[in-house]
């Protein structure tokens, strides 16, 4: 028995049922590649707007960005559809620009101006839309992924065809109730996608250090739910894998899990000096997996966009932005009677 | 002109910081993301990167400066077609661009709330259930089911999940015959994993389900708390409005017989701490099947605490269509003059045989059932005050931060000059539950202390 116990604890080590990652991708037309640069770059510009405008003292507390991961909201809300929704952890500005919120409101919730999506009430980590299927924004490592999965028990029970997308990232893959929800979506297959964004590290704490099996794609292996490794730094390969995770969802056969191997080049939050790593495996993401550049190459390369047709959306997307923070600046504060609303729907 | 870079705030808590090192030097070509200069804070050193694109015009802090203040101007960047002399335009001596530091409120807005002062009606108010209403008996579990069968048949949205509640019906058989009525898609039996599935059902709720979610007792809530708090609680208020949690959480609470102190905590005061909870805690069938109603139809997520003990006990329900009790209205059980008895659940029926007893003694006490502690119902408790001078609180939790605490801070606060004695209140003993029978009989409230403390503020010990 003992024997047998320990052979088996030894095929379970570190890696040993690691899968290839999966880099299948569909080309993407002309107008799937205009798409994703303006989606992305939307969200690196606005990324890099609120880290100004943090630096400047107008957003306080914690600010998560998501610059370098944005393929993986992109990709994924590329295979979507009306009404599908989507649930994240306080690492959700990008989620909430790519399901198409309004950036002023994102960003004057960021200031905490009364126009922010929750009124200033919420900030950088609480943030919903009811209208655009955005469930937050939660502020609790894991809390989302049991949400979710609530989500997705709504479609099954109302007998609808959306999936859930639940995202949670390499660290919260640890949390307990993350495993407590597979288990409970897979027994009665819900429709839900479970989106692991393993930037690699935790805070400070690389998935080497706080995971046992580092493969977190297999992490459904127990309850029966298959898990693939995708490159999330390709956008294409994102959209093709939330195909196949979509597909699988919405034919009943229940959870899918997702891990999307990408990388954050800054900090955790906008006070962290990322000491934890090398500034050349920072250098090195940029240089050779930078999801945008890879979009701008292969427009340039297969004449879907000349230099300048770039210039102008870049532009744009400028213009977007710089309205969005003037909006986010100029807005005024919550009335102080916003103190004592929405505690309580009328009883 | 020449786009300013300022001192960067690097953390909720910088107000100034040294610059380490230039990183960049005059000159340089900078693009959007490139790191310019490093910069020491109250805790680290930090990497500043560049928003703007363009050429280092000038390095307006030297390298190796202390204290620089946040929002200072530190250097200036030439965009694409500007030469230097762009620079000479800009003044650079210009004190920290910070903007003043928003000044505290003058005063906190007060929170809404009737302004009138409470005082004695003029009149009698109606009773609850109209004189002559057709009645019958049932026990706290029958009336409880009622309620939630009545509730699913009148909307698909409500289901009722929980470990063992549907092909057991039920772990104290609340849920009895609900499986075979509404079926395995409306009656869910769950894992034994109370923060997978209270997250679980939160989300359904903000979806616009309307769960039920039984824990089997509220001792194995507390590993579904965050929940509970963090996902139920907070989210309209976080949400700014849009997302509300219908969803009610029920279980028996508090001490049952002999199951020691993992399996006996009275939880009231806990969950009435939290803004954005109602906290129902019945103690008759009546109330059970009243307000299990009205926590269904609630908008708002609803901490439903039941008493095992109380499970079997048998009341007058009445026989009628439904009987709807509204949140947040306390009762008056039974009416007096002399003193005031607050309390809840099983404290009720300590109340209650003190009084009776009490009456044989002449001391006619008026016994307040609050029903739901959060909101509270101040006012129905401060009438009687106002009416008797004198107080007495009475609950199986804990004393410390209590609901007794809480109410006799609001008899202080509203009605001091009316009372004739100190609040006085009768709770559960400060220690963990012990399993001995005559140890958990020491610990709980009794009759006894009841009547004791009544007699202490009425000075006829
Ligand atoms: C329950 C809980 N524990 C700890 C924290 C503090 N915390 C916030 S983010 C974080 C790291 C999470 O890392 P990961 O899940 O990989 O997400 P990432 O930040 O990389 O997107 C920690 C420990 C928290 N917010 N909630
Ligand atoms: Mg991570």
């Amino acid at each position: 028995m003992a024997a047998s116990a320990s052979s088996a604890a030894k095929k379970a080590a570190k890696g040993a049922s690691r899968t290839p990652v999966n880099r299948t991708i569909v080309e993407f037309d002309k107008d799937q590649e205009l798409h994703a640069y303006r989606e992305m770059l939307l969200i690196r510009r606005f990324e890099e707007k609120a880290g100004q405008l943090y630096g400047m003292g107008m957003i306080g507390g914690f600010c998560h960005l998501y610059i370098g991961q944005e393929a993986v909201v992109v990709g994924m809300q590329m295979a979507s559809k009306d009404g599908d929704q989507v649930v994240t952890s306080y690492r959700d500005h990008g989620h909430m620009l790519a399901c198409d919120m309004d950036p002023k409101g994102v960003m004057a919730e960021l200031t905490g101006r009364k126009d922010g999506y929750s009124k200033g009430k919420g900030g950088s980590m609480h943030m919903f839309s009811r209208e655009k299927n955005f469930f937050g924004g939660h502020g609790i490592v894991g809390a989302q992924v049991s949400i979710g999965t609530g989500l997705a028990f709504a479609n099954q029970y109302r007998g609808n065809d959306n999936v859930s997308f639940i995202y949670m990232g390499d660290g919260a893959s640890n949390q307990g109730q993350v495993y407590e929800s597979f288990n409970m979506a897979k027994l009665w297959n819900l429709p839900a996608i479970y989106v692991i964004e393993n930037n690699k590290y935790g805070m400070g704490t690389s998935v080497e250090r706080s995971s046992s099996n580092t493969d977190l794609s297999q992490r459904g292996i127990s309850f029966g739910i298959p898990g693939e490794q995708v490159d999330g730094m390709d956008v294409r390969a994102v959209m093709a894998a939330a195909e196949r995770a979509i597909e699988w969802a919405r034919e009943g056969k229940g959870p899918y899990i997702l891990e999307m191997i990408t990388y954050r080049y800054r900090g955790h939050s906008m006070s962290d000096p990322a000491k934890y790593r090398s500034k050349e495996e920072v250098q090195k993401m940029r240089n050779e997996h930078d999801p945008i550049e890879q979009v701008r190459q292969r427009l340039i390369d297969g004449g879907f966009a000349s230099e300048d047709e770039l210039k102008s959306i870049d532009k744009d997307i400028r213009a977007v932005v710089s309205n969005a923070a003037d909006f986010a600046q100029s807005n005024p504060e919550p009335d102080e009677s916003e103190l004592w609303t929405d505690i309580y729907m009328p009883l | 002109m020449p786009i300013k870079v300022l001192m960067p705030a690097l953390s909720p808590t910088m107000e100034e910081g040294n610059l380490a090192k230039w990183v960049k030097q005059e000159g340089d070509k900078v693009e959007i993301g490139d790191v310019i200069a490093e910069i020491e804070t109250d805790k680290a050193t930090m990497e500043v990167e560049s928003v703007e694109e363009g050429t280092l015009g000038k390095i307006v802090v030297a390298e190796g400066a202390q204290g620089v203040k946040v929002n200072e101007l530190i250097a200036l960047i030439l965009e694409e077609g500007e030469d230097a002399s762009a620079l000479d335009n800009v003044s650079t001596d210009a004190a920290p661009a910070a903007e003043e530091a928003p000044a505290a409120p003058a005063s906190v807005p007060a929170e809404p709330k009737s302004e009138a002062p409470v005082t004695l009606p003029d009149v009698e108010d109606e009773p609850e259930v109209p004189e002559g209403t057709p009645m019958k008996t049932q026990t706290v579990r029958e009336a409880l089911r009622d309620g939630m069968v009545e509730e699913m048949r009148r909307d698909d949205d409500v289901f009722l999940m929980g470990e063992e509640v549907a092909q057991y019906q039920g772990a104290y058989k609340i849920s009895q015959g609900m499986l075979d009525e509404f079926g395995e898609r409306r009656v869910i039996d769950t894992p034994i994993t109370e923060h997978g599935f209270t997250g679980l059902a939160a989300g359904a709720a903000m979806a616009g389900l309307r769960p039920i979610v039984e824990f089997m007792t509220f001792n194995f809530a507390m590993q579904a708390i965050d929940h509970i708090i963090n996902s139920s609680a907070k989210t309209l208020y976080m949400s700014g409005g849009q997302i509300h949690n219908p969803i009610v959480f029920r279980g028996p609470n508090g001490a049952a017989a002999r199951v020691a102190a993992q399996h006996s905590q009275d939880y009231t005061a806990w969950y009435s701490q939290v803004p954005g909870l109602v906290v129902v805690h019945p103690y008759s069938a009546a109330d059970y099947k009243g307000l299990i109603k009205s926590a269904i139809r609630s908008d708002n997520p609803v901490v439903f605490l039941e008493n095992e003990i109380l499970y079997g006990h048998s009341f007058d329900v009445p026989d009628v269509d439904d009987f709807i009790v509204p949140l947040g209205k306390a009762k008056i059980a039974r009416k007096g003059k002399d003193v005031t008895i607050v309390s809840f659940g099983m404290g009720m029926q300590h109340s209650l045989n003190a009084a009776e007893e009490l009456a044989k003694e002449g001391i006619e006490a008026e016994v307040i059932d609050l029903r739901t502690i959060r909101p509270l119902d101040t006012e129905t408790i401060i009438r009687s005050v106002i009416k008797t001078g004198r107080c007495v609180v009475v609950e199986e939790g804990w004393p410390q931060a209590s609901t007794s605490s809480e109410v006799a801070f609001r008899v202080m606060d509203q009605a001091f000059d009316y009372l004739d004695a100190p609040v006085a209140r009768v709770c559960g003993k400060d220690v963990p539950m012990p399993y001995a029978s005559n140890l958990e009989k020491l610990a709980l409230p009794t009759v006894a202390e009841v009547i004791g403390a009544v007699k202490a503020v009425t000075y006829t010990a």
